[in-house]
C-alpha cells in the first residue's frame, strides 16, 4: 500500500457574488491515494465543521464523470493534472506527499461565482435554449434501418454528445471562449438527419447567444480540446465555423 | 447587408476577417520574398532597381498594394481589439495557470508577436516605402548595357537629377549594335547602406522571430477558422505552415540584411 498523504491546500474562499474572496491555506493529513480529489474535499470540510468553521461551497453530484457539475482549476488546470478526467475522478495517488495544491473557481465573466468553488453556469444553459435542440416532430418511432446514418458520421456525433457541460473549455481557454462547448452542442445534431431542418438557424442562434454571454472568441489554442474530460476535438469547432458560415450566406433573412 | 454586417461582428465573423487578412497577407510574402531575391543578384542592383518601379507603378500592382495597407491595419487594429474582448471575458486571472501543459506558446502569444511584428512593418515602410516614394535621401543610378556584347556599366546620377525613371534603348555609338540605358532611383543602394548599421540588422533578424513564431500558429489557425479542418489536407497545412512560413521565408528575410552587413 502506498503511503497516506500530507497536503497543504491553499483554496479561494468567497462569501458571495460581491466579496472580493481572496485564498486561504489549510492543512490535509493522512489522505489515502485512492480518494477522490472530491472525497480529499469532503475530509477538509468534516475538519472545518469540527472546528465551526464554513465548509468550503464546490459543486459535485454523480461523482462518476458524467454530470459535468465538478468544476475545479487545479494548480493551474481545469479538473487538475491527468488527461480526460474530471475533478470527481481525478485521484490522489497524482499527488505527492507534501504538496501545495492550489484550487480555484472557474474564472470567466460569464460564470460569476456563487460561492467559494461555485460558479453560475447558466450561461450555458441559456445557449442550449436557444437552439441546442431538435424542435421538429417527430411522430412515431420509425424501423431504425428507415434513416440510414454512415458509421463514421454515428461516432463522430456521439463524440461531440459526449460533451457534459462543465466548462472545463471555458476555464482553460486564455480567452474564455466557450466555442467548445458550443460547437459540440451544434455538431452533434448537424451530422444527424433529425438535426438538418434547423441546422442553420440552430448554429446562427447559439453563436448569437454565445456573444450575448461574453464569452471570448477562439485563438485555436487547442487547451480546451486538452482539458476536455471528454476529449471533445477541435474538428468541432471548425464544422461549427463551416456551418455559422453558410448559415449567414444561405439563410432566408436580408 | 444586414446578415453580412451581423455575421463579421459577431465572434466568429471577427475571426473569420483575422483569417481572411492573415491568409491575404501570408501570400505577400510569397511575392515579396520572390521579388527581393534580386537583391542577391550581383549586378548593383539593375534587377531589384527594375523591378521596385514596376512594383510601384504597374495599376493593377497599385491596386493590389492599397489592399494589402488595409489588410495590415485591419488585422492589426482588429486583432488588439479582439485581445481586449477577450481579456474582458476573464475580468478575474487564476492565480496559478499552467499553460503550456494544454497548448503552445506561440498560440497563447499572438498579440504579443504581432505587436513587434507591427513596430516591425513601421520601421520597414518608414525605412523603404516612405523614403523611395516621398523622401529625397534616394537617389538616381544609371545603367548602361550594351545589348552586342553584354558589357555594362552602371554610375550615380547627380544629387540634382530628380527627374524620373526612364528606360532608353538605342543604336551603340559605334552602330554596331544595340544599348539600353536604364535611369532609375536606386533602392538597392538605399538598401545596401542600411543594412551596414549592426542595430537595423539586429531588428531586422529579431523581427524574423517574431515574424516565424507568429506564422507557426497563424497560417494554420486561418484555416480551422474558416472551417477548412479535414484530416486529408491538415498534414498539408500543417507543413506548409511550419517548413514555408515558419522555416523557410523567415529565414529567407533575415538573410538579406544579414548578406549586406557581410558583404
Amino acid at each position: 500500500m502506498e503511503k497516506n498523504l500530507n497536503l497543504n491546500l491553499k483554496v479561494w474562499r468567497q462569501k458571495n457574488a460581491d466579496d472580493k474572496g481572496k485564498f486561504e491555506e489549510y492543512k490535509v493529513n493522512d489522505i489515502s491515494t485512492d480518494m477522490s480529489f472530491l472525497e480529499m474535499f469532503d475530509v477538509l470540510n468534516s475538519q472545518l465543521i469540527t472546528e465551526d468553521k464554513d465548509p468550503i461551497a464546490f459543486d459535485h453530484d454523480c461523482r462518476e464523470g458524467i454530470c459535468g457539475s465538478c468544476s475545479m482549476h487545479i494548480n493551474g488546470r481545469p479538473h487538475g493534472p491527468k488527461h480526460a478526467v474530471t475533478t470527481c475522478q481525478l485521484h490522489m495517488r497524482s499527488f505527492n506527499d507534501g504538496d501545495t495544491i492550489v484550487v480555484e473557481p472557474w474564472r470567466a465573466a460569464p460564470f460569476p461565482v456563487i460561492k467559494d468553488l461555485v460558479v453560475n453556469r447558466s450561461a450555458f444553459d441559456r445557449i442550449i435554449s436557444a437552439g441546442g435542440f431538435i424542435s421538429i416532430n417527430t411522430g412515431n418511432a420509425q424501423d431504425a434501418n428507415a434513416i440510414p446514418i454512415p458509421k463514421d458520421d454515428a461516432d463522430e456525433a456521439f463524440a461531440a454528445a459526449a460533451c457534459i457541460g462543465c466548462g472545463a473549455c471555458v476555464a482553460a481557454c486564455k480567452n474564455a471562449s466557450a466555442m467548445l462547448f458550443v460547437s459540440a452542442k451544434v455538431s452533434q445534431f448537424a451530422l444527424l438527419p433529425q438535426g438538418q431542418p434547423e441546422r442553420h438557424q440552430r448554429v446562427s442562434e447559439m453563436v448569437a447567444q454565445m456573444d450575448l454571454e461574453g464569452f471570448g472568441a477562439c485563438t485555436n489554442t487547442g487547451a480546451c480540446s486538452a482539458e476536455c474530460p471528454k476529449g471533445i476535438s477541435l474538428t468541432h469547432i471548425a464544422r461549427m465555423n463551416r456551418d455559422y458560415i453558410a448559415a449567414s450566406f444561405a439563410a432566408n433573412e436580408k | 447587408m444586414n446578415w453580412v454586417i451581423k455575421m463579421f461582428s459577431s465572434s466568429l465573423g471577427q475571426k473569420f476577417i483575422m483569417a481572411l487578412t492573415g491568409l491575404f497577407l501570408c501570400s505577400f510574402l510569397i511575392v515579396h520574398m520572390i521579388g527581393n531575391l534580386q537583391l542577391f543578384k550581383a549586378d548593383d542592383g539593375l534587377a531589384f532597381n527594375t523591378y521596385a518601379v514596376f512594383m510601384t507603378t504597374n495599376p493593377l500592382i497599385k491596386l493590389t498594394s492599397y489592399l494589402l495597407y488595409f489588410s495590415i491595419l485591419f488585422h492589426a487594429v482588429k486583432g488588439i481589439l479582439l485581445v481586449v474582448k477577450n481579456n474582458k471575458a476573464r475580468p478575474v486571472k487564476y492565480a496559478v495557470q499552467n499553460g503550456s501543459a494544454n497548448s503552445h506558446w506561440t498560440s497563447r502569444s499572438m498579440g504579443i508577436l504581432g505587436t513587434i511584428i507591427l513596430v516591425f512593418i513601421i520601421v520597414h515602410m518608414k525605412n523603404f516605402w516612405f523614403e523611395y516614394k516621398f523622401g529625397h535621401e534616394i537617389g538616381y543610378t544609371s545603367y548602361y548595357t550594351n545589348l552586342a556584347t553584354g558589357e555594362t556599366g552602371s554610375k550615380e546620377m547627380s544629387a540634382d537629377y530628380t527627374q524620373f525613371n526612364k528606360i532608353e534603348e538605342g543604336m551603340t555609338a559605334d552602330e554596331k549594335g544595340q544599348y539600353r540605358l536604364v535611369i532609375v532611383k536606386d533602392l538597392y543602394k538605399a538598401v545596401a547602406l542600411q543594412f551596414k548599421e549592426w542595430y537595423l540588422v539586429a531588428l531586422y533578424v529579431l523581427c524574423m522571430f517574431a515574424v516565424a513564431f507568429h506564422l507557426y500558429h497563424g497560417f494554420q489557425s486561418a484555416f480551422q477558422t474558416l472551417g477548412l479542418n479535414h484530416s486529408k489536407y491538415n498534414g498539408l497545412i500543417k507543413f506548409l505552415g511550419i517548413w514555408i512560413y515558419s522555416i523557410l521565408l523567415p529565414a529567407g528575410f533575415a538573410a538579406m540584411p544579414l548578406f549586406f552587413f557581410f558583404k
